[in-house]
């Protein structure tokens, strides 16, 4: 790491710095933020940056490691003592409230009152001078801010971070939801802001942002920090090999056996805008479709669209080359289309409910329920337990609420719903997401088995590794856009992440 | 996570699956209510000994004669507590179907069935009503059915021009056709208060109901519409308030246009007594039978021990806090023993 002999003292300083929780995020991080700075992180999904900055913010503990604050020890508490000791964040998620003004959310841990009284007219004029500063001067700032679009919304949250005084600033993807203009207009506040000292930290997925603004970057992979280069010092290609890596991992080879001659499921220039504005894919029986991204890229968007669950705003879907009309899952599922969601406790499991009633939920009306819809019980535990033996899932009997399991316990059971459901195709959004990395091979081998049986799966996944190792092809969604499909063989992790950012960087140059 | 995994797929171990002795159904249904009967003996016993005239065959005909009507409205709102709704309105249903079910018979001279049966079918479109509003424009029932609840009112003051209605003996041999002093209403809800229970733990749709008020996305992406079972709930409700609303006329041989008043709280304190959960996903029918029976024992024992009215409403009150009290306790407990069994 270059070390400036002319501040001995960094603005803010981490070293050592751990965290894990069901396996390391990070590991061993040490991060230098000078003066007047602008320092850039970036990291695949995942790689642990949003992490490292609620740490920094306060927002979570370290396991290990000591922060400096201009050379003092800073451990802070929480948010608050964060702030107090002038680190503030502005979060990835939207954190206003949606009910209450622009000027309210500005000032709301501070509102200018009398006796408890909003004193209305201070209000408004301090939060006209924190808008300006963000571009939104003719935004009123006694809006709702639920009244206002998701940019503007972005930018009020940059202005409430920019509002405050500060010595260390973190925003974390500030800019994904921004306009190009927006973006340059939050720049020139950025450098304003440098120029009074105040270190910044900026993570954000939009590389040519990155050397655009960034004194340094860093870069994190898999919870360690590879490299720290100055600016003018590096190249965009180089950047992203350092994201990516070198070693391929825990690779499962499997041999692609796909149908080559008849196409399962057709998806011909899917539009949800403003979120999926592109994608056109096929998928042949036996074979595994993987889907690549960034966050934000639209491709659990994209999978909730096609499956009915989310309304969309044209395209064609076909099964077996027939043109197929899906207006709500109901209607996929009847097709013979599953859908493993991202989210298995608010969108998958029945948590209170023991395993046995998880398992049969999408069969009941078929299967379970004999004439009048009375339901065979005993058919019921019988199956059940089939399955449950089947998928290894461990459990002290088909009793037991879902609720009890571990993570990949309870990705099972869902999986086992689908599979027991008996679909042609298998949409798996994230399915190894939080669990261990035993049950993560149980569970490729459990939808490699399903492939081999003649089944069409789609895989999304933010594990790129996850993806090479187990598809046929990967397609790249980038922006809402298909941009590329790789078979196996042609893919280079390199490849596949330069189409991730393809659209992004168009946007860029376009502009 | 240290556990080393070897890295080509794992040998598919055995399911630690040990086969404990499963409950039947049955016995799971009768070990869900013994606490109920539990508190239902003690207040038998404790009013029996308390006063003279309360252990006796009067008492428990009169109390039996007396709750058909709220069981009715009971096993409706059990039902839609579970998908994690609320009917308010069906008190003015049942006074609604009562009043039309006295225009019917008194005006028209229309048969006692015919006029039963238009009865229950303005309670099924108050019903349909509800649930179409709560799902087209995915409304709070509470909301719903609290404007449901004035306008059925209001369109009982229309229908009886805001006066009771004497009906007479038509309506009458409902509630005379008795077996040893039973009416023929107790029967009828004892005998859907066992349906219902049956629907809800033996059928496809009982068990929607549950997979609805537990996790009502999950069910939708499983690939079950939600729209048509929360629609059936809401419609039922409403039929069985009307339904209330024939057995509430046969008892007083009129049509009362404030029939019903209160009925909804009173139905809800007996359901939530029954141990079923006002965020839904669980509940139980036969429950709500004892949750009637409980406070149906409290306000005619506390009658006869000559309590004022005063009295009778915080003994109630207090009766249904404690409930809920005990039932969350229960329920931790239940699960804590889930967990230890994992």
């Amino acid at each position: 790491m270059p070390v400036d002999i002319r501040t001995p003292v960094p603005l803010l300083l981490t070293t050592g710095l751990a965290k894990s929780y069901a396996s390391p995020v990070l590991s061993d991080v040490q991060l230098e933020l000078r003066f007047g700075e602008v320092h850039a992180l970036v990291g695949e999904n995942g790689a642990g940056k949003t992490t490292l900055c609620h740490i920094i913010a306060g927002l979570r503990q370290p396991d290990a490691g000591e922060m400096r604050l201009d050379g003092h020890i800073y451990k802070p508490s929480d948010k608050r003592a964060a702030e107090q000791a002038g680190v503030r964040i502005v979060l990835q998620e939207l954190s206003l409230i949606d009910n209450l003004t622009v000027a309210e959310n500005l000032f709301l841990q501070q509102l200018p009152h009398r006796g408890g009284w909003i004193k209305r007219n201070q209000l408004a004029d301090a939060a006209h001078e924190a808008l300006q500063k963000v571009g939104l001067a003719e935004l009123d700032s006694g809006t709702l801010v639920r009244q206002s679009g998701i940019g503007q919304k972005q930018l009020v949250e940059i202005a409430a971070g920019l509002s405050q005084r500060c010595r260390v600033l973190i925003l974390d993807e500030p800019t994904a939801a921004l306009t190009v203009a927006d973006t340059k207009r939050l720049f020139v506040q950025i450098r304003k802001l440098q120029q009074t000292g105040v270190g910044i930290i900026f993570i954000s997925h939009h590389l040519e942002e990155v050397q655009e603004i960034a004194d340094r970057v860093s870069v994190l992979r898999d919870g360690r920090m590879v490299a720290t280069k100055m600016r003018g010092r590096y190249n965009l290609d180089e950047i992203i090999r350092l994201m990516v890596g070198r070693e391929l991992g825990e690779a499962i080879d499997r041999p692609s056996t796909v149908n080559k001659n008849r196409i399962a499921f057709r998806v011909e220039n899917l539009k949800a805008l403003p979120v999926v504005r592109d994608v056109s894919f096929e998928v042949r029986p036996r074979e595994i479709l993987g889907f690549a991204g960034l966050m934000g890229s639209g491709r659990t968007e994209t999978m909730r669209v096609i499956y009915g669950a989310d309304p969309r705003s044209s395209g064609r879907i076909f099964l077996d080359e027939k043109e197929v009309s899906i207006r709500k899952p109901a209607d996929a599922v009847k097709l013979g289309i599953g859908f493993l969601t991202e989210d298995r406790k608010a969108q998958g499991l029945l948590l209170p409910k023991p395993l046995r009633m998880n398992i049969t939920l999408a069969r009941l009306e078929d299967e379970i329920a004999a004439f009048g819809g009375w339901l065979r019980r005993s058919k019921e535990i019988e199956i059940a337990e089939e399955w449950v033996r089947r998928l290894s899932v461990r459990s002290s009997s088909i009793e037991q609420l879902a609720a009890n399991l571990s993570g990949g316990n309870q990705q099972k059971v869902v999986l086992a719903r689908w599979l027991y459901r008996d679909c042609r195709v298998l949409i798996c959004d994230e399915p190894t997401r939080g669990i261990d990395v035993g049950a993560k091979f149980e569970i490729y081998r459990l939808l490699s088995d399903l492939a081999a049986a003649g089944k069409a799966v789609i895989v999304v996944s933010s594990d790129l590794k996850e993806l090479l190792a187990l598809c046929d092809r990967i397609a790249v969604l980038s922006a809402g856009k298909l941009t590329t499909t790789f078979r196996r063989g042609e893919w280079t992790e390199d490849l596949i992440m330069s189409a991730a950012f393809s659209e992004l960087t168009k946007a860029t140059q376009t502009n | 996570m240290s556990a080393e995994i070897p890295s080509e797929s794992p040998e598919p171990s055995v399911a630690v699956v040990t086969p404990r002795r499963r409950k039947s159904q049955t016995r799971e249904i009768i070990e869900n209510s013994f606490g109920l009967v539990v508190v239902l003996v003690l207040l038998i016993g404790f009013f029996s000994f308390q006063t003279d005239h309360f252990f006796s065959g009067t008492t428990f005909q009169a109390i039996a004669n007396q709750i058909p009507t709220n069981i009715f409205v009971a096993i409706g709102m059990t039902f839609v507590l579970i998908i994690g709704g609320i009917d308010l309105s069906v008190g003015s249903v049942l006074a609604l179907g009562g009043a039309v079910l006295g225009v019917a018979l008194v005006q028209w001279h229309w048969p006692l069935w015919a006029g039963i049966l238009l009865c229950l079918l303005i309670g099924a479109i108050c019903g349909l009503i509800n649930g179409a509003l709560t799902i087209r424009f995915q409304l709070p029932s509470f909301i719903v059915t609290l404007g449901l609840m004035e306008a059925a009112r209001g369109a009982t003051y229309l229908v009886t021009n805001s006066q009771t209605m004497y009906i007479g003996s038509v309506v009458e041999t409902v509630d005379n056709i008795s077996l040893f002093g039973l009416s023929l209403p107790f029967f009828l809800a004892i005998a859907l208060v066992v349906f219902g229970q049956l629907v809800l733990s033996s059928t496809v749709f009982g068990r929607y109901l549950i997979a609805l008020g537990t996790n009502e996305e999950a069910v939708r992406l499983s690939g079950i519409d939600p729209r048509p079972v929360k629609l059936a709930v809401f419609t039922l409700s409403g039929t069985l308030a009307a339904l209330g609303g024939v057995s509430y006329c046969a008892r007083l041989s009129s049509a009362d246009p404030n029939a019903g008043s209160g009925f909804e709280l009173a139905a809800i304190a007996a359901v939530v007594i029954g141990g079923t959960s006002l965020m839904g996903g669980r509940g139980s029918v036969i429950n709500s039978l004892f949750g009637v029976l409980v406070i149906a024992v409290l306000e005619n024992g506390l009658a006869q021990l000559g309590a004022p009215e005063s009295v009778k409403r915080l003994v109630t009150g207090a009766v249904i806090i404690v409930a809920v009290i005990v039932d969350f306790y229960r329920v931790r407990r239940a699960d804590r023993k889930a967990r230890a069994a994992g």
